[in-house]
């Protein structure tokens, strides 16, 4: 009897370790993630605009409709990434996705305190490369550090009524994300 | 002989019991660090780098793309003030104010985050389009059939949710230990 239950008991104690490392293994091994969903329609290091969602289709659960989206898909392998977005008439945000959908930084139009949200993306060793006299004297530089070699960087632009849609799209339709190879 | 059917329960047991729960908890979103306003909760943390495990998994899982904790902060309800769930064929109303926030939407969602068809194309309200009262303070009716007012139709749908996003706003960043809200009431009204 008390053979049995210490097998029952191992069982229960072995359960939650596979509980533990199969939550903690999802977000690797998960194939219909958001970076898995824009990968078809984002090429690799260029701003595309993220198809609006309807009642029909919907490329990622939960978007807002009431926004104009568009995604730059980054790799940061061959150097970093300038990002460039002139904001719109209304609200405009920047989110940094890692590549498992952590968003690590974000920052709105307000914060940024220009007519364009002007950044760099580099990995943190990227970062640590760069001779520190530069990063000092380009005081408007901000540099963000990604803590994954890919991800995400969403661009929104909100339409307050419907009607301004159209001029969300054209705003965000001028940003750009490129790279640059390191000096 | 003994042994060998002991760790063959011991291992089955183990694999019902994890595959089981991990299952379970993904699918209803259970998440750590919750902000409960009356109907609505966020999960401010899910912006951020101090994502927990489980959120980080449902959302891996899921597709979706939190909004980032510099962007704003986003609040779901799936039943009213009282704990009626959101059922397409009823009608609900959302009245009062919002916390401060310089942009608000709220957007009605099928329960996998798809947007429901309707007739009038509406699926959600900014914060510059709602119609509101002399005082400030407004009410949306949410509901099947045409209403007056600020209308969201459900599309006549069993289940639904609704996510109210408030962007560049304090709440969520800071002020986890101050009074929070206030967030609109949610009350069902009756249903076909």
């Amino acid at each position: 009897m008390i053979r049995w239950l210490l097998w029952i008991a191992g069982g229960v104690l072995l359960g939650g370790v596979v509980h533990l490392a199969t939550v903690l293994a999802m977000p690797r091994a998960a194939t219909q993630d958001a970076y898995s969903r824009l990968v078809p329609i984002a090429p690799v290091n260029a701003m595309v605009p993220l198809p609006a969602p309807t009642a029909q289709a919907s490329i990622l659960p939960f978007m807002d409709p009431a926004f104009a989206g568009a995604v730059c898909r980054y790799d940061l392998s061959n150097g970093m990434i300038k990002l460039n977005a002139p904001v719109s008439e209304a609200y405009t945000s920047v989110t940094f996705y890692t590549r498992e959908s952590v968003a690590y930084y974000a920052i709105n139009d307000r914060a940024a305190g220009r007519r364009a949200i002007e950044l760099d993306l580099m990995t943190t060793q990227q970062h640590a490369q760069i001779p520190e006299e530069e990063d000092v004297t380009a005081a408007d530089r901000l540099i963000i550090d990604s803590p994954t070699r890919t991800g995400l960087i969403i661009l929104r632009a909100l339409a307050p009524e419907p009607d301004l849609m159209s001029m969300a799209r054209r705003a965000l339709a001028a940003a750009q994300c490129h790279i640059e190879p390191l000096q | 002989m003994r042994l060998l059917f002991g760790s063959f329960v011991t291992f089955l047991l183990a694999a019902t019991i994890g595959l089981s729960t991990t299952w379970l908890t993904l699918t209803r979103g259970v998440a750590f660090g919750s902000l409960a306003i009356g109907a609505w909760t966020a999960w401010p943390k899910s912006g951020s780098q101090e994502i927990d495990p489980y959120a980080h998994a449902t959302i891996a899982r899921d597709g979706e793309l939190p909004v980032g904790i510099g962007d704003g902060v986003a609040f779901v309800a799936r039943t009213d003030d009282a704990g009626h769930e959101f059922d397409g064929r009823c009608s609900f109303t959302l009245s009062g104010m919002t916390p401060p926030a310089r942009y608000w939407t709220v957007t009605l969602y099928n329960l996998q985050g798809g947007l429901v068809a309707n007739a009038i194309d509406r699926h959600g309200f900014t914060s510059e389009e709602i119609v509101r009262s002399v005082d400030g303070r407004f009410t949306i009716t949410v509901a099947p059939l045409a209403r007056p007012g600020n209308w969201l139709p459900t599309g006549g749908i069993e289940h639904f949710l609704l996510v109210w996003r408030l962007y560049d706003t304090p709440i969520g960043v800071a002020a986890t230990t101050m009074k929070e809200g206030p967030m609109p009431t949610v009350e069902r009204r009756g249903c076909t």
